[in-house]
């Protein structure tokens, strides 16, 4: 029975691990694209959890886009409470800025596409 | 006996309650009113005349006299006879008890009951007429629990003389009459000493108390109730509410205690677990969006772009590069199977492996979308190079697979492992040399996947899914007892038949063709294990692929390595079409969208597509896909709505091509014309060609 348990725990966690091991990779492969300039992850209060850019723009993009993002969500679920925002992608004159909504995590990626 | 009835008197007088006391009351009337003089007289000093006269000193002399208990008048020789000694005898005993005086005593206070109810008895004895007309003396007498103020009220009436005197006396009257009378009315339980007395308690005094007690803490709270917000609290709810009512229904404790184990195993996993696995969702999904900025150019050809030139070249199409699909973990493997996802039109399964028999190693499935064609979607690695693969049609998460080793194996994509879900293994009757192609079938009877495979080794065999084991059934065996229906040369010529590929019918579904690498073609039946229904002399080396007409139920197409590809009617022996294209033809594919259009690779690289109706005698396009001399195209299929098409190369990348107008080319519209459109259509148009072919060869 021991054992047993053991084992669950031990293959949950490996596959936790997987799963961990492969949200890293396509993170990596994000920032590996090409043009891509940043890639974030910021928790629902708007904190950098991780990020590839510098600090201070970071913050800047973190706040910012955490507002308008909670914002873009509110304004969909008040026209419709089932619906719900699922990305949010803004085009400027320079970047390309991706945000993608989670449960509990924003995924921001700064991309220039024209690079 | 007068001691004791001195003292009943005495009680009497003092307690005037009583019935045999009132009546004596009544008669000492006068004697009551003498009393009372003489005690008002009393207090002047009376001598009595025969007094004696005494001296100062005599009367300042003392004398003293002890009082005691005895009774000195008492006699003290008292006899009494006694009959029982018959004399006279002293009797020692002596009362001491001496009465001076007794009087009963018959004064009753006016304002008592008693006092009352004797007016009350004399006025009604008098006569009630004469009551009513003195109203004055009532009120002297019994009026005076009433107030004074009122009885002087009444005198001043009384003066006044007139209507109001009358009134008001019939008034007071009234209120005479009813006071009194009500004890008259009320039978007394007994006849003895009843009296009824009532009394008020004190009110309890009124007193107000207060406290204040510590002011429970304060907060300020303010939030934004939005319409969503309230859906959101009541979604909850509902979600709480339908757990309580699972708990309920989950009757084992054990289990649930086994579930909350496992529950709380998870919640801490998870609180332990790096927090980014929760993004992996969002990620893939900006994955695929970089890669659309980044191939946005290629994105925008492969929905928009039609080939402008095309209506100058006549009847040549072209096909136009788009993505390449590439995974470094697989570059030098060979792609050897491909095939699209029934349901995700974006999604295409990859098989890699080897067809250099000398070198074979590992081998990989990898599942790329259209979507991301920087990175595979799905990714399993096997030891064994994977030489086929089908994707199941109803249940598109299933994809069989065979393997260079004999074995076959299901791989599930919704599950993570990087292993197969269910394998076949030597002792679940695998295949003895590689399998060249695995085709999902309908469920059987009992709803249980199955799938067909062939191999080398000559045998087609029925994979059935049973309770997580593949359970094997031979169908056909590609040996000596198909080839002696044949005759005798074939016995000698050929023991074991090896199949390279089959394909079963579209519409009728015991019926399918198996091609070998000896060159022929065989026309069999799922229920006939023991001949074939028919067999063709198709090539001169081996059968790379057959495949049916996805219109037409009696053409088929099969394509070999003696550079040939030939189109069958399966009802007559003899090839009705035959292209050489110059050099081994590794695979074919009809297109979907019309019956006579199909698609060609061959070893040299190159891509050719064919339109029947456009040119009988030669493809449409021939174009070189693959730069590189060594490299050769292995195998080519047709999206089922896209005009797009795949090809997979030996250095184990895949080129998504488009298919320039003129290969997709419908028939033209003539004038006040409807254009047909649906299968019987495609069909006419195949038979149009062949009637043309037939008509001539046999």
């Amino acid at each position: 029975m021991y054992d047993r348990k053991l084992f669950c725990l031990t293959f949950s966690m490996v596959c936790i691990h997987l799963l961990q091991a492969e949200v890293e990779e396509t993170l990596k492969r994000i920032q590996n694209h090409k043009g891509v300039i940043g890639t974030m992850v910021v928790n629902a209060e708007g904190i950098p959890i991780r990020t590839t850019l510098d600090n201070s723009t970071t913050v800047q993009y973190a706040g910012l886009l955490h507002q308008l993002t909670m914002k873009a969500k509110s304004t969909v679920r008040d026209i419709d409470p089932q619906n719900d925002l699922t990305f949010l992608r803004i085009r400027s004159k320079k970047h390309e800025v991706m945000v993608a909504p989670d449960k509990e995590y924003l995924l921001i990626v700064i991309q220039n596409p024209t690079e | 006996m007068a001691p004791k009835s001195a003292p009943r008197k005495l009680s009497g007088g003092q307690q005037p309650g009583t019935r045999g006391t009132r009546k004596r009351d009544e008669d000492a009337g006068p004697d009551v009113g003498e009393g009372l003089d003489d005690w008002a007289q009393a207090k002047s000093l009376l001598r009595p005349p025969d007094q004696l006269e005494l001296t100062e000193a005599e009367l300042k002399e003392e004398f003293t006299r002890i009082l005691r208990a005895n009774n000195p008048h008492a006699p003290q020789n008292i006899v009494r006879f006694s009959f029982k000694e018959g004399t006279f005898k002293h009797i020692s005993f002596v009362d001491q008890l001496a009465v001076h005086f007794s009087l009963v005593g018959n004064m009753i206070p006016k304002d008592s009951d008693e006092g009352r109810r004797q007016k009350f008895r004399a006025a009604s004895i008098t006569g009630s007429q004469e009551a009513m007309a003195q109203p004055s003396e009532e009120a002297e007498g019994g009026g005076e629990g009433e107030g004074e103020g009122e009885g002087e009220g009444e005198e001043g009436l009384k003066e006044a003389g007139s209507q109001v005197e009358v009134q008001a006396a019939e008034a007071e009257a009234e209120a005479e009459e009813v006071t009194p009378r009500k004890p008259k009315e009320r039978k007394l339980t007994n006849q003895f000493n009843f009296s009824e007395r009532a009394s008020q308690t004190f009110n309890n005094p009124l007193r107000a108390r207060e406290c204040q007690m510590e002011p429970p803490p304060r907060a300020t709270f303010s939030a934004t109730a939005n319409q969503w917000e309230i859906y959101d609290a009541y979604v909850e709810e509902l979600e709480k509410q339908e757990k309580t009512k699972e708990k309920e229904k989950a009757k084992a404790p054990v289990a649930k205690k086994l579930e909350k184990r496992t529950t709380r195993k998870k919640t801490s996993m998870e609180s332990m677990s790096d927090d980014i696995t929760k993004v992996a969702q969002a990620a893939k999904i900006v994955e695929r969006m970089v890669n659309q900025n980044t191939y946005d150019d290629i994105a925008q050809d492969f929905k928009y772009y039609e080939d402008a030139a095309d209506e100058y070249r006549d009847q040549e199409g072209t096909l136009l590069p788009l993505w390449k699909f590439q995974y470094d973990k697989a570059k030098r493997l060979a792609v050897t199977a491909l095939s699209w996802n029934p349901k995700y039109k974006d999604l295409f399964a990859v098989g890699h492996g080897s067809y250099d028999f000398m070198k074979q190693n590992r081998g990989m499935l990898l599942l790329y979308t259209l979507k991301n064609p920087s990175f595979p979607e799905y990714i399993f690695s096997s030891e064994c190079g994977i030489m086929c693969l089908d994707m199941h049609v109803e249940h598109p998460y299933l994809v069989a697979v065979g393997y260079y080793d004999g074995n076959v194996a299901i791989y599930n994509l919704k599950k993570p492992h990087t292993q197969p879900s269910y394998r076949s293994s030597a002792k679940l009757g695998k295949h003895s040399e590689p399998v060249w192609q695995v085709r999902w079938q309908k469920d059987d009877m009992d709803n249980n996947f199955n799938f067909f495979s062939v191999s080398s080794d000559g045998r087609i065999v029925s994979w059935t899914l049973v309770k997580n084991e593949l359970m094997h059934t031979d169908i056909i065996k590609l040996n000596v007892e198909g080839s002696t229906t044949e005759g005798t040369e074939d016995l000698s010529l050929y023991t074991i038949g090896c199949g390279t590929s089959f394909d079963f019918h579209k519409q009728i579904d015991y019926l399918f063709l198996v091609g070998t690498e000896e060159g022929k073609i065989y026309k069999c039946s799922k229920s006939y294990s023991s001949q074939f229904l028919d067999m063709f002399e198709a090539h001169n080396m081996a059968v790379d692929a057959v495949t049916w007409n996805p219109y037409h139920s009696k053409v088929f197409m099969s394509c070999s390595s003696d550079w040939t590809v030939k189109i069958w009617d399966h009802t007559i022996k003899i090839p009705m079409f035959i292209y050489d294209l110059n050099s081994a033809v590794g695979d074919i594919a009809w297109a979907p969208y019309s019956s006579t259009v199909f698609a060609a690779v061959t070893t040299d690289g190159k891509a050719h597509v064919f339109d029947l109706v456009i040119n009988k005698y030669e493809a449409i396009c021939n174009q070189p896909i693959v730069a590189k001399k060594k490299n050769k195209i292995t195998h080519v299929q047709f999206n089922a709505i896209h005009p797009i098409i795949i090809v997979g190369d030996d250095r184990g990348q895949v080129t998504c091509l488009k298919l320039s107008p003129n290969l997709r080319k419908m028939p033209k519209e003539k004038k006040g014309q409807e254009v047909k459109r649906g299968p019987e259509v495609e069909i006419a148009k195949l038979d149009k060609l062949l009637n043309l072919v037939r008509e001539v060869k046999p």
